[in-house]
C-alpha cells in the first residue's frame, strides 16, 4: 500500500474533516456576527438617512415649485385685475371726459345764447329809447316848426291832442309797410 | 515520484529529461502538514486561510462601514456597491424586499466569506482555495439548510412543513407514493449535498487545473521541453483569469441558491 493510497483512504475529499468544519463555522460566524450585528445595521441607517435626505430634498423642491407656481398664479391674477381696473378707470375717465365736454359745450351754448339774448335786449332797449327820444324830438321840432308857421304856441294843445303822436305812428306804419 | 502526501507538488525539484517522473498533482495536493499543533488539534494552511478570510472580510467592512457617512468616501462607496449587489441583486430579487430583508446579513456574509476563501487560490504564497476542502462549504451549506428547515417548520407548522418537504399537492393521487419519497430525499438530503459539492468541486477542479499547468510548466523547463513549458505557462495565466471569474461566480451561485431555498420556506405551498 503506497502512501498515496493511505492518504486517499484517510482523507476522502468528500468526507468533511471535523477540525476544518469547526474552524470554518467559527470563522463564518465571526464574519456573520460582525456584519449582521454591527456593520450592516450601521450602513442601513446611513442608507436610510441618505434616502430620506434625497426624498426630503425632492419634497422640499416640489413644495418650493408649488409655491412659486401659486405665487405666479397670484401675480397673474393681480395683474389681470389691475389691467381690468385700469381699463375700467380709463373708460370711466373717457365717459366722464365726454360728459364734461358735452356739459361745457351746452354751457357755452347757453352762455352764448344768453349773451346774444342780452345783446338783442340791449339793442331793443336802445332802439326803443332812441325811438322814444326821436319821437319826442321830432314832435318837439314839428311843434316848434308848426308854431313858427302858425305863429302861436301850439305846444300845449298839440301835446294834449296827440296829433303829433298819431302822425308819427302813421309814419312808422308806413315805414314798416314799405320795408 | 512524489508520492509523499505531506509534500506540495511544487517542492519537488525535478525536471523532464533528468530521469524523474512527472510529479502529478492529485489528492495529495489537498493535504497539508499541520503548521502547528495545540493539544492534538492540528492547525493547517486551509484553516489559516479561513481565519485570514474572516479577518479580510471583517477588516474591509469595518474600514468601509464602521463610521458610515451620508456622503460616502471611496471605501464606503465600494462597500456599498458590494452590499447592494447581494442585497438587491440577490436577496430582494429572489425573496422580495419585505421578506428578504431579514436574511440580507446572512447572504452578504456568505457571499463575501466564500468569495475571499475562493480568492486565495490565485493569491501568491496562499495559492489555495479554502473551499476546495469540503468541510468549509459543507459547514456553510449546513447553515443554509438549517435556516431553511427551521423557517419551514416555523411558517407552516409540523404538518405543513412535512407536506412542504414531500412536495405535497392536491390531486397527486397515486403518484404521491412516488413523489413523496423522491421529493423528501431531494429536498432534505440531496439538496444540501449538491449545494456543498457544487462549490467544493468547482474550486477543487480549478485548483487541480492550475496545479497541473504550474507543475507542468516547472517540470518541462529543461532542454527542448522549454517550448512545452511556455505553453503551460500561458495556460497558467489564462486559467488564473478564468479562476478569478469562477471564484466570484461560484460565490454568487451559492448565495443565489441559498436565497432560493430560504424563499421556498417563505413562499411554501
Amino acid at each position: 500500500m503506497t502512501l498515496l493510497q493511505i492518504a486517499a483512504e484517510a482523507e476522502n475529499p468528500l468526507v468533511p474533516p471535523l477540525p476544518e468544519l469547526v474552524i470554518g463555522l467559527v470563522a463564518f460566524f465571526i464574519v456573520f456576527g460582525f456584519l449582521g450585528k454591527v456593520l450592516l445595521p450601521r450602513i442601513n441607517k446611513v442608507l436610510e438617512q441618505r434616502h430620506e435626505a434625497i426624498e426630503g430634498g425632492m419634497e422640499k423642491a416640489e413644495a418650493a415649485q408649488a409655491e412659486a407656481e401659486a405665487t405666479l398664479e397670484q401675480y397673474r391674477q393681480q395683474l389681470a385685475e389691475a389691467r381690468h381696473e385700469a381699463n375700467r378707470l380709463r373708460q370711466e375717465a373717457q365717459e366722464q371726459g365726454a360728459a364734461l365736454i358735452a356739459e361745457m359745450r351746452s354751457e357755452g351754448q347757453r352762455q352764448r345764447e344768453e349773451i346774444i339774448a342780452a345783446g338783442h335786449a340791449q339793442i331793443e332797449a336802445d332802439r326803443k329809447q332812441a325811438a322814444l327820444a326821436l319821437r319826442q324830438d321830432v314832435g318837439k321840432l314839428a311843434t316848434e316848426l308848426a308854431a313858427k308857421l302858425v305863429g302861436e304856441s301850439l305846444e300845449e294843445h298839440a301835446r294834449q291832442s296827440r296829433v303829433i303822436d298819431r302822425f308819427l305812428d302813421e309814419l312808422e306804419e308806413k315805414a314798416e309797410a314799405t320795408r | 515520484m512524489s508520492a509523499d502526501p505531506q509534500m506540495l507538488a511544487f517542492e519537488t525539484n525535478c525536471h523532464i529529461f533528468s530521469g524523474c517522473g512527472f510529479p502529478s498533482p492529485g489528492l495529495n495536493s489537498f493535504i497539508f502538514k499541520p503548521l502547528f499543533t495545540v493539544g492534538g488539534f492540528h492547525f493547517n494552511k486551509p484553516m489559516l486561510l479561513a481565519v485570514l478570510s474572516t479577518i479580510v472580510v471583517v477588516g474591509f467592512f469595518w474600514a468601509a462601514f464602521a463610521k458610515p457617512k451620508v456622503l460616502p468616501g471611496k471605501l464606503q462607496m465600494v462597500g456599498e456597491a458590494g452590499y447592494d449587489f447581494v442585497r438587491r441583486g440577490v436577496v430582494h430579487e429572489t425573496m422580495g424586499r419585505k421578506e428578504g430583508e431579514k436574511f440580507v446579513p446572512l447572504m452578504v456574509s456568505l457571499f463575501f466569506f466564500i468569495w475571499i476563501m475562493n480568492l486565495w487560490a490565485i493569491i501568491p504564497i496562499a495559492q489555495f482555495p479554502v473551499t476546495s476542502i469540503i468541510a468549509f462549504p459543507a459547514g456553510l451549506a449546513a447553515i443554509v439548510w438549517l435556516t431553511w428547515v427551521t423557517l419551514t417548520f416555523k411558517r407552516h407548522g409540523f404538518v405543513g412543513a412535512v407536506k412542504s418537504f414531500c412536495g405535497y399537492q392536491k390531486g397527486l393521487g397515486a403518484v404521491a407514493f412516488l413523489v413523496f419519497p423522491l421529493e423528501f430525499l431531494s429536498n432534505l438530503i440531496i439538496r444540501p449535498f449538491t449545494h456543498t459539492v457544487r462549490l467544493f468541486a468547482n474550486m477543487f477542479a480549478g485548483h487541480l487545473l492550475l496545479l497541473i499547468f504550474t507543475v507542468g510548466a516547472w517540470y518541462t523547463l529543461n532542454g527542448i521541453g522549454i517550448a512545452y513549458s511556455a505553453v503551460a505557462f500561458v495556460m497558467v495565466v489564462v486559467l488564473t483569469l478564468f479562476e478569478l471569474f469562477i471564484q466570484a461566480l461560484q460565490a454568487y451561485v451559492f448565495v443565489v441558491l441559498a436565497s432560493d431555498y430560504v424563499r421556498g420556506a417563505i413562499a411554501g405551498h
